[in-house]
């Protein structure tokens, strides 16, 4: 990038459906190990989703717990565990030029559902509306929780880019301390999707919710038996420095973010645009001063609907088509799809290619759809290969794009 | 309805709002926030639970009579004998 301030990853903290760490999470991608399950959602039924289950109460007294929101509690989890990656103090930190910054698709219908919920149940009588609704509603409010938890006084904010967001999370945490806004950042994606029915409803309304009498098989991302989007919920939060002050305190370093792009199809609300997925990972690898072949790694978007798949895996063959040197994976398959926490979930799974030089594969796809062929397709098995590049799709309704590139560094 | 009956009821909110707090050894002469780590909307809490659960209501103006376990039990113990 022509930046000349370059930032690196030097902590993660996550939880997934299938782990609530970056090793567990790891081995279960390379071991093929499904986090879905089933679960009974109000109004809709019994229904395949993705649920975690880490320990709220670890970095949480109960009483904030109860005050705050599942996608606080979620996001405080996960940057206690980038930040004790990262072998950094929370003591130590410069509370005022720490800056965290979380990308979400949405936030506040849990509450909102809940509190119409109780409404009804309370024939209608709305003082008795609880007065957390506000600043449990409030956009800000994953960050903001980091924020009191953690005491921390530098900007705490959240970036709303729907299914992007993981990854805009990130790149805006990059920018931050490439301006000098902040010295340390805690960024990253997190979601409390499986918390509200709206969600589940309007993708069933759409003939786009995920479904198979096993949940572990629900979601199928590029099998030509795939039939929608399974919900979950989940967080990956990275600490980001810049490069200078990683060397100097001689931290461990994840990778640093070599390129980045973000654009937007203009065309529909929730129709991909091909056209504009190839001019964004072109524009990433631009940025990057690499071209397609040094990418080693390419995590689609895939997230199981018909036409989502389709339109991805056609940018992906319009840009990566001649790379011998590229491997596409997803991961959808094993966690669905963490909405505002994908990009960045799925970021962190790919990120032990580095040190450990294997490709996680897709959760086995039975039959790829032809229309969802790509070259070198990891399906199944593993591969083994030195990865110095990765490239991580996260594209959202209203045409958002998202796609990060991360690089080696060796140390 | 008598003295322990109501400071009950009212431990059994507090306990619900200050989770993680050990209850057990209250003073009821002394004032809850300084016993407890109890805040604003921690009382608004505790006034809501109240008409939640007991169609009482607590004026704004009266919000300071909540301020002890003791001036709790006063103000609200003819509200309870109403309420039942």
């Amino acid at each position: 990038m022509d930046n000349k301030i370059r930032v690196v990853i030097t902590g993660v903290g996550l939880t997934a459906p299938n782990a609530n760490n970056l090793k567990d999470f790891r081995e279960a991608l390379l071991t093929q190990k499904s986090g879905i399950t089933e679960m009974e959602v109000r109004y809709v039924g019994k229904v395949a989703a993705g649920n975690c289950n880490f320990d709220e109460y670890l970095y949480q007294k109960k009483k904030m717990r109860r005050r705050g929101t599942r996608a606080g509690s979620i996001s405080i989890y996960c940057a206690h565990e980038a930040l004790k990656d990262s072998g950094l103090s929370l003591e130590a930190l410069v509370k005022n030029r720490t800056g965290i910054y979380l990308g979400i698709t949405e936030h506040g219908n849990v509450e909102t559902e809940n509190e119409i919920y109780e409404l009804h149940k309370n024939n209608l009588d709305a003082s008795l509306w609880s007065h957390h609704h506000n600043p449990r509603t409030v956009a800000n409010t994953p960050a903001g929780e980091v924020s009191l938890n953690m005491g921390i006084t530098g900007p705490a904010y959240t970036i709303g880019a729907a299914c992007a967001a993981g990854n805009i999370g990130i790149i805006h945490g990059m920018q931050m301390l490439q301006l000098g806004e902040a010295d340390l950042a805690i960024a990253g994606g997190v979601s409390e999707s499986t918390g509200t029915f709206g969600i589940f409803a309007g993708f069933k309304s759409q003939g786009a919710l995920g479904s198979h009498e096993d949940p572990t098989l629900a979601s199928r991302p590029l099998d030509i038996n795939r039939n929608g989007i399974v919900v979950s919920e989940g967080g990956a939060v990275f600490i980001l420095e810049r490069l200078e002050d990683a060397l100097k305190r001689g931290a461990k370093i994840y990778g640093e973010i070599a390129g980045y792009h973000v654009n937007s199809d203009a065309v529909d609300f929730v129709l991909p645009d091909t056209q504009r997925q190839v001019e964004c990972m072109n524009a990433a690898m631009t940025k990057a001063k690499i071209t397609a072949n040094d990418i080693d790694i390419v995590n689609l978007h895939a997230t199981g609907t018909v036409s989502g798949d389709e339109n991805e895996c056609e940018a992906v063959r319009a840009v990566f088509g001649q790379s011998e040197n590229t491997y596409i994976n997803c991961t959808k398959g094993f966690i669905g799809h963490a909405m505002g926490a994908a990009g960045a979930l799925e970021l962190a799974g790919n990120l032990p290619s580095f040190i450990d030089n294997k490709i996680h594969s897709c959760k086995h796809i039975e039959s790829v759809d032809p229309k969802c062929e790509v070259r070198n397709l990891v399906n199944g098995n593993p591969e083994e290969k030195d990865v110095s590049f990765i490239l991580s799709n996260s594209f959202g309704m209203l045409g958002i794009n998202s796609v990060l590139i991360v690089k080696k560094i060796k140390q | 309805m008598d003295y322990q009956t109501i400071r009950k009821k009212i431990i059994d909110i507090i306990a619900e709002i200050a989770i993680d707090e050990d209850l057990s050894n209250l003073d009821d002469n002394i004032r809850l926030r300084e016993q407890l780590d109890m805040d604003s909307m921690d009382f608004l809490d505790v006034v809501m639970e109240l008409k939640k659960r007991y169609k009482i209501e607590v004026p704004t103006e009266d919000y300071m009579k909540l301020a002890t376990l003791k001036s709790c039990i006063e103000y609200l113990g003819p509200k309870f004998a109403f309420s039942a």
